[in-house]
């Protein structure tokens, strides 16, 4: 008999009101070591909303977090910035910082948070920019960089943190639809690589072919739930699949 | 031309007194930029109780005559049993006063810094004051730089009121000649000369310093 191992991530009852407009209204879910869940929805739906609410980047109202059976509590600052670390997050506008070049980019957070000596941050930053393919651009700074590099420097740079989990807020959303393949191949080795990932995308073909589990969001709240052929398939009678559908209207989609 | 005037009298004492505005500029301008940093970003991201105390001091600051701060420090001050001397006092209301100003620049700076780079760094576990000293800061500096240099240039010259609270310094100096010679003209001429030189040393460095902090993706290609 195998033990039930606890969800390396659950989420309870968030809520989260932002000037007077319920953006969240009580999400839950949980997310197993090595899942992949997608998050999908309309723009308004409150999904970033939701990652953040994860981390605390925007703290909830109401709600509870647990990460591997221990609940974040997020009032106390140093409980709070150890939860964070085992969290990558990465952002539909990468967020690079601006005045430091990919190789810093990627190192700060080792020495700054980590505590690690610069040496040693540096070859840990070489070796994670070389993983996304990016080992050669180590000198360049973020004005230097493409979409696709810049969003690969991020990946790399919440990865040097050996996350336990990641929250991927859109991070294609913001690319030219050529530079689109190479953060999502990066993406998808991860997924191989059994890297734990809760993904907020538009890419139907993606979550099709990765997604463990398909979350899908409106207003405010996970109106379905369930594998991608339950939910995506071309006979399911879905809100998702509708969606899908007229996303797929929208873009032709490059995979 | 009296040349002798020039050679035993004035540039000795001028020189003595550069020697003093330098002494008065250097910690004024190098502590006072370190206190607009810090009262920016208090102004910017403190605690709203702490911004509104870093506001206030900036207001009084900026608000009254520069002066006046001065007379106060050295003349009010022993009311209270704090006894200063001349260039301590200065040096203080100096800091005080330049940190004011840099505050604000420093403040330009930080709001325009985006948001994401914020959220970036708070969601791997900086705390906010990392956060601020390790991010924010040393972008909102290199925005602030120009601003910030202006202040410094300022500070050069309005070091020059040292003098009215006994601290004689290159101004002072000169001052004293002045009204013993009455060679008003040929005094002042020769001052003005040393403050724009030590203005141009002063713009020659801030210029350096842009460069070195210059990064791609800052201002023009």
């Amino acid at each position: 008999m195998t033990v039930q191992k606890p969800p390396i991530l659950r989420v309870e009852n968030i809520c989260k009101a932002l000037g007077g407009k319920e953006i969240l209204k009580s999400v839950s879910f949980s997310l197993n070591k090595g899942e992949l869940k997608v998050l999908i929805g309309p723009s308004g739906a409150g999904k970033s909303t939701l990652l953040q609410c994860i981390n605390f980047l925007i703290p909830p109202d109401k709600g509870h977090v647990w990460l591997e059976g221990v609940e974040v509590q997020s009032r106390r600052k140093r409980d709070l910035y150890a939860f964070r670390q085992q969290v990558g997050m990465i952002f539909q506008d990468f967020n690079l910082f601006d005045h430091l070049n990919a190789l810093e980019n990627v190192a700060i957070a080792l020495r700054k948070v980590k505590k690690m000596h610069r040496p040693e941050a540096r070859d840990r930053a070489v070796a994670e920019l070389e993983q996304v393919g990016l080992g050669d651009k180590k000198h360049l700074y973020p004005a230097e960089l493409s979409g696709g590099q810049k969003q690969r420097v991020s990946i790399a740079r919440a990865l040097a943190m050996d996350p336990k989990i990641m929250l991927l807020d859109e991070p294609t959303s913001a690319l030219d639809p050529e530079l689109i393949g190479e953060v999502l191949s990066v993406i998808r080795d991860l997924a191989r690589g059994g890297m734990t990932m809760i993904l907020a995308t538009h890419q139907i073909g993606f979550t099709r072919s990765l997604a463990d589990e398909v979350l899908f969001m409106e207003h405010g709240i996970i109106i379905e739930q369930g594998s991608p052929e339950e939910l995506l398939s071309p006979k399911a009678c879905t809100r998702s699949r509708d969606f899908c559908s007229r996303l797929n209207d929208l873009y032709t989609e490059n995979e | 031309m009296d040349t002798a005037f020039y050679s035993t009298q004035l540039i000795p004492a001028l020189n003595r007194g550069l020697v003093m505005s330098v002494k008065l500029i250097i910690p004024s301008g190098l502590i006072g930029l370190m206190l607009g940093i810090v009262i920016g970003t208090l102004r910017t991201f403190g605690h709203p109780f702490i911004r509104k105390a870093a506001n206030a001091y900036a207001t009084v600051f900026r608000g009254t005559p520069l002066v006046v701060q001065l007379f106060l420090l050295y003349f009010g001050l022993p009311n209270l049993g704090i006894y200063l001397d001349a260039y301590t006092a200065a040096v203080f209301g100096f800091i005080l006063c330049s940190g004011a100003y840099h505050s604000e620049y420093i403040r330009g700076g930080l709001l325009s810094i985006k948001k994401g780079q914020l959220l970036a760094a708070q969601a791997m576990g900086f705390s906010m004051f990392k956060t601020m000293s390790s991010i924010i800061v040393p972008q909102a500096l290199r925005r602030a730089l120009p601003g910030c240099g202006n202040e410094i240039i300022y500070l050069i010259k309005y070091s020059s009121l040292a003098y009215i609270i006994t601290c004689i310094e290159l101004t002072g100096e000169g001052k004293i000649i002045a009204t013993r010679t009455f060679r008003y003209t040929e005094v002042f001429l020769v001052i003005g000369f040393y403050y724009l030189v030590l203005v141009t040393i002063a713009s020659f460095i801030l210029q350096k310093l842009e460069e070195k902090f210059k990064i791609p993706g800052f201002g023009k290609a």
